[in-house]
């Protein structure tokens, strides 16, 4: 980005400008991190270690049993497999419904277009704690509260504005002619669309599955209301409860916090291009 | 869509619509996004609606009562306490969400090294599930283990724990949700300054404009529809707020989420008074996003 160093000082103004702008990223990355080393050492030093005060800066002498104890808890690890299906099957029901809506948006010509992404899109507004107690309702009346397809269905709601915004952006920068082409040579539009727009798109589509997937993930207040019983419940309600359950466990606490976070840093740091790609690629052209 | 608009007038509008086979495979395409969107969205709210104007519990729908809970409602210290520290938590924390992320936007809108590892400490905290954030702070400013608690007693600044206090719990719960969303705000700031060309300012400083006004006249404005689209989406989240209140204090720190929550899920007894705090946060926000859109002119076209 040579381009914008003309735009802003900083870096180019010489050496005291240089160490003023280091400094400010050194803070400010420590800043943004603090949290997780800090909470890593607490899960990783003895009890004793914990409460002495003044608060130790480096442990001194790392254990693991919090995770032993942890990982041993049956609670946790059906908490964790829950997790894992619900944000699963959300992203791959909302990858599906999504990308066909968002093939449509970015490529077909239909009337109410405007109307339909608008709608869609104001999904993203909707403050989902509006309709819990009607929901609660309604899946009480199906039979659905307290299982997995109570929050599966919500959480898909709440993601497609996502997932169809992000599709759409991805489907629109495909080249046209190759489907022209593939209409030409007889297919159809969902023909060329499966054979010619989906594997094309796979970047796009990766992208979005992890998105939708982290959103699926850290999703809280849907899963606190329909999930009632630690069978069905993922780890957003079980840790904080562990946070009760455990009053002064706090190491355990520490070391259930970072067991969820970590799949996520890893996720994040493999993927950090395509993610900020697709953070940004709604609000700078919207 | 001039084309389109061309041809509306000269057919009949459904039967081109629904006539066509490609225009009919799009509709069938949009259909099942659409319906699950009415289903489970857009229908609860009505019901919502209708709950809120009857004496209704969870188990059956009551008689018809008019405004009756929306005036209880009003006169419920749990739902004014909820309803300010709401106001006060949005407006501080997206202003210095705000403030803070297009600084940081400004000064990494540059090459340099180490760009990737600011990169990913932006997203890390991005990244964290809220509720997971607001337990790892927790232990941070619990006050026998917490390191922050430690901190500022020792240094004088509090003299109690904060985790006890209904003041200090919302100081801290702004200060989590700045540093959970600032570098998000950041990052979508940053997305739109790269769109802005580097000739504009440099036809500016050609014209002896100095950093002010090259600040004032090109960023801000060019930059206007990138700020008014975080904002708004920073302040929809932030008006909800929900997971941060509840897991950060032991469910004392109220919002108008956390309200309706123990309303309806929790005690159930308030249950129709909750519905009528849903519409009212319905409402609210849809009135919220309006004033963003024509208020501020914040474009939402989505037509290419």
């Amino acid at each position: 980005m040579a381009s914008a160093t003309a735009a802003k000082g900083g870096a180019g103004k010489g050496t005291l400008g240089a160490v003023l702008f280091y400094v400010f990223l050194t803070i400010f990355v420590l800043v943004s991190t603090f949290p997780l080393i800090w909470i890593f050492k607490m899960s990783i030093i003895t009890r004793s270690e914990l409460f002495r005060s003044p608060p130790t800066l480096l442990p001194a002498n790392p254990t693991g049993s919090e995770y032993a104890q942890i990982f041993g808890d049956a609670a946790f690890q059906q908490a964790l497999i829950n997790s894992v299906i619900i944000s699963g099957v959300t992203t791959v029901i909302c990858l599906f419904f999504g990308a066909i809506a968002a093939y449509a948006i970015a490529r077909l010509r239909f009337g109410f277009k405007g109307i339909i992404m608008t709608l869609i899109l104001a999904i993203s507004f909707f403050p989902g704690v509006a309709i819990i107690a009607p929901l609660f309702i309604q899946f009480s009346t199906f039979g659905i509260i307290d299982t997995l397809a109570s929050v599966i269905i919500t959480d898909v709601v709440f993601a497609l504005p996502l997932t169809v915004w992000l599709l759409v952006a991805f489907f629109r920068e495909l080249p046209r002619d190759l489907e022209e082409a593939a209409k030409v040579d007889g297919a159809t539009t969902v023909q060329a669309f499966r054979k010619v727009i989906v594997p094309l798109a796979a970047p796009g589509v990766f992208t979005t599955a992890i998105l939708t997937f982290i959103f699926a993930w850290n999703e809280f207040l849907f899963a606190t209301t329909f999930l009632l019983t630690p069978q069905t419940q993922p780890v957003t309600v079980v840790i904080p409860n562990f946070a009760s359950q455990y009053t002064t466990d706090y190491g355990a606490q520490a070391a259930a916090a970072v067991v969820v976070t970590v799949p996520l840093v890893i996720m994040v740091l493999i993927f950090q291009r395509r993610i900020v790609s697709g953070l940004t690629a709604g609000a700078v052209k919207g | 869509m001039s084309v389109a608009a061309e041809k509306k007038r000269r057919g009949g509008f459904f039967k081109r619509e629904f006539g066509d086979p490609e225009r009919r495979t799009a509709y069938y395409m949009v259909l099942p996004a659409l319906l699950i969107i009415m289903i489970v969205a857009f229908f609860p709210i009505m019901y919502a609606v209708v709950l809120s104007l009857t004496d209704s519990t969870v188990v059956q729908t009551g008689p018809f009562v008019g405004v009756q809970n929306y005036v209880e409602m009003f006169q419920n210290p749990d739902f004014l306490e909820g309803l300010s520290n709401t106001v006060v938590f949005t407006v501080v924390s997206v202003a210095l969400e705000f403030l803070i992320g297009l600084a940081i936007a400004l000064a990494i809108n540059q090459a340099f090294k180490g760009r990737g590892l600011v990169r990913a400490a932006i997203l890390v905290p991005w990244a964290f599930p809220t509720v997971i954030s607001a337990v790892m702070w927790r232990l941070m400013f619990q006050d026998q283990v917490g390191v922050i608690n430690y901190v500022v007693n020792t240094l004088g600044i509090i003299s109690q724990p904060i985790l006890s206090d209904r003041t200090l719990l919302l100081i801290a719960a702004i200060g989590v949700d700045v540093w959970k969303t600032t570098p998000f705000m950041a990052l979508l700031l940053l997305a739109g300054l790269q769109t802005i060309s580097s000739d504009v300012y440099e036809a500016a400083r050609v014209d002896g404009a100095n950093i002010m006004q090259r600040f004032f006249r090109i960023t801000l404005p060019l930059l206007k529809g990138t700020i008014l689209v975080a904002v708004l989406f920073r302040t929809l989240d932030s008006y909800r707020i929900f997971d941060l209140f509840w897991a950060m204090s032991n469910r004392e720190l109220e919002s108008l989420s956390t309200f309706v929550y123990k309303s309806v899920r929790v005690s159930q007894l308030l249950f129709a008074q909750g519905n009528a705090a849903s519409v009212f946060i319905f409402v609210t926000s849809f009135l919220l996003a309006l004033f963003f859109i024509y208020g501020l002119g914040m474009q939402t076209s989505t037509e290419d």
